[in-house]
């Protein structure tokens, strides 16, 4: 955009060192703690003298971690499996209504990812305290569904704005019903699309840690909660070996859907 | 000329219409379920003694206490500092990356986008790692000879206040950058072809055009600030308390669920305070785009 000012290279110098500042300010943080998790030593001394295993040993054999890696997982699993398909009916449904009355669903969808956690944390504690639910794996389902859902929005929306919509006119004019058109023509073309919103609304249960820190307790105490409680006594070192594998996943998700993204073009001829 | 229609067509279209909004339900459902009757609890909350009587009292209580008048500061505080950083931050950033070849503004975005991705929590354990006394930026300014002593970086409000930017920057990023990407390249090389300095282009050109974006990118930092919780709660150290952590110390430590739905209830009034201005701000803003375009 600025190619027209060939002249100026001082402050193009000036805005990349400031733009390169910036950027390391955001990684920084995300990769001081993979060097750490490797270190021998209980001490958070950078660069490390000695290198180990040890704190993924820590992480790996300590019973309390590893449950709450299961509830983690199962509970992301459980998210994405419910949030996706109710966000793809509603995308189908805002896609094809339109108008105002896609919008006002589309604000109601949107309504718990600007809603303060802590506000929803502490409300579903009370209703699920009056229904003496706290402390189960279905009430941090739902918090983290509720979440989810606009998430998997964001990825299904555009999606279905450039899905041929003639296809689902012909089977339906065929003689298909909408389950199937849904089943064997809308889920199939989407299945890139899907399987991002899926990664996402996986992610989306995996980081959230308001609602498990309120709701959550005991066995089903999840990931962030327990690192919640864990960083605010001391900072142990196994905590960079979980921010690690963490951050491992999430490159590896991003990459996934990034690749989507770029398959889209390539899709549409 | 009056185009008569089947009614049993008008009925199927409505028996359709009537179907689509049915796909809507489970999403709705659950958003009701886990978003609206929690919020509406914590306002029924707010009006019950521990008993379960009906009273006034906790907003007498939490309303003439200084810590939540403090709080509230606090609030403000954290979420004005957070935005302006971000502007600050953001946009030259923005900009940058708005005026870099596609190719490497997409892998530089990549880049970008994958703090946004990291877990909060994996975010601000990496900050009190970077930030403590003995740690690595500490370390680095006293062995550079740049400051005597460690400074206090973490545990209090700058703590709080860099993991809160940490966090906020790449959103606010994503609108400003989308503005910038969008404006026309012709328009630069008319400015500059007819005399414009970079400077005068940047103020007259590009900014305008993406005062949008920086709007959208303001609004969500506020609304998303002022609801932190887990970065004042471990970078704060306890001693930075917005209404997110005092509504947590009410119910975890004091058991007191009317303080605490009221303290909520202070968070809500304050995100539809925010809501009104920002609306009426765009407004504004608007009609000063009409009567510049009628100038």
């Amino acid at each position: 955009m600025l190619e027209a000012y060939p002249q100026n290279r001082l402050a193009r110098i000036v805005l990349w060192s400031f733009a390169a500042l910036v950027m390391a300010f955001l990684m920084l943080p995300t990769l001081v703690v993979v060097p750490l998790s490797f270190s021998a030593s209980n001490l958070l001394e950078f660069p490390p003298h000695a290198y180990s295993l040890r704190w993924y040993e820590n992480f790996f054999g300590s019973a309390t971690w590893m449950a709450a890696l299961r509830t983690s997982l199962i509970l992301g699993t459980l998210t994405a499996l419910i949030a996706v398909p109710f966000a793809l009916l509603a995308c189908i449904s805002m896609n094809r209504l339109g108008g105002k009355s896609a919008a006002s669903i589309q604000g109601v969808l949107l309504t718990p990812s600007v809603t303060p956690g802590i506000l929803l944390a502490i409300g579903l504690f009370f209703v699920l305290a009056a229904q003496r639910l706290v402390g189960t794996l279905f009430g941090v389902l739902v918090g983290h569904v509720v979440l989810a859902v606009p998430v998997a929005c964001i990825v299904l929306l555009p999606a279905l704005a450039r899905f041929d919509w003639n296809q689902v006119q012909a089977a339906r004019s065929l003689g298909a019903d909408w389950a199937r058109a849904i089943g064997e023509i809308i889920v199939p073309q989407l299945r890139l699309s899907l399987l991002s919103a899926t990664l996402m609304a996986f992610l989306t249960s995996l980081d959230e840690s308001v609602i498990s820190i309120f709701v959550a307790s005991g066995r089903n105490s999840t990931m962030p909660k327990l690192m919640f409680i864990s960083l605010r006594d001391q900072i142990d070192p196994t905590i960079a070996a979980i921010s690690t594998l963490w951050t491992a996943i999430v490159v590896v998700v991003v990459v996934i859907v990034a690749l989507r993204q770029k398959s889209l073009p390539s899709r549409k001829s | 000329m009056t185009a008569t229609v089947d009614p049993a067509l008008l009925a199927d279209a409505r028996r359709e219409r009537r179907f689509f909004l049915s796909l809507s339900l489970p999403a709705l459902f659950i958003v009701g379920l886990a978003a609206i009757l929690p919020i509406l609890w914590i306002i029924r909350q707010s009006f019950l003694t521990t008993g379960g009587e009906y009273t006034v009292g906790n907003y007498a209580k939490v309303l003439s206490s200084g810590l939540t008048w403090s709080a509230l500061v606090t609030t403000l505080e954290l979420s004005l500092g957070t935005l302006a950083i971000c502007i600050v931050l953001g946009t030259p950033l923005a900009l940058a990356l708005a005026s870099a070849r596609p190719r490497v503004a997409n892998l530089l975005m990549a880049f970008v986008m994958l703090p946004l991705w990291t877990a909060i929590l994996v975010r601000t354990y990496g900050w009190l790692v970077l930030l403590r006394r003995d740690g690595l930026v500490n370390a680095a300014l006293t062995g550079s000879g740049l400051t005597a002593e460690p400074l206090p970086l973490v545990y209090n409000f700058t703590g709080t206040l860099i993991g809160m930017v940490h966090y906020m920057l790449p959103i606010f990023l994503l609108p400003v950058y989308a503005a910038m990407r969008d404006i026309d390249p012709n328009l630069v090389r008319a400015a500059a072809s007819m005399g414009a300095t970079l400077g005068q282009v940047i103020r007259t050109v590009i900014m305008p055009l993406s005062a949008g974006g920086i709007f959208s990118g303001s609004v969500i930092v506020l609304i998303y600030s002022i609801g932190f919780f887990i970065t004042p709660a471990v970078l704060g150290g306890g001693k930075v308390n917005p209404l997110s952590t005092r509504i947590e110390r009410a119910l975890s430590t004091f058991q007191d669920w009317g303080s605490a739905s009221v303290l909520g209830i202070l968070l809500l009034v304050l995100m539809a305070l925010i809501g009104v201005m920002l609306l009426a701000a765009r407004r504004l803003l608007a009609q000063d785009a009409v009567a510049a375009a009628h100038a």
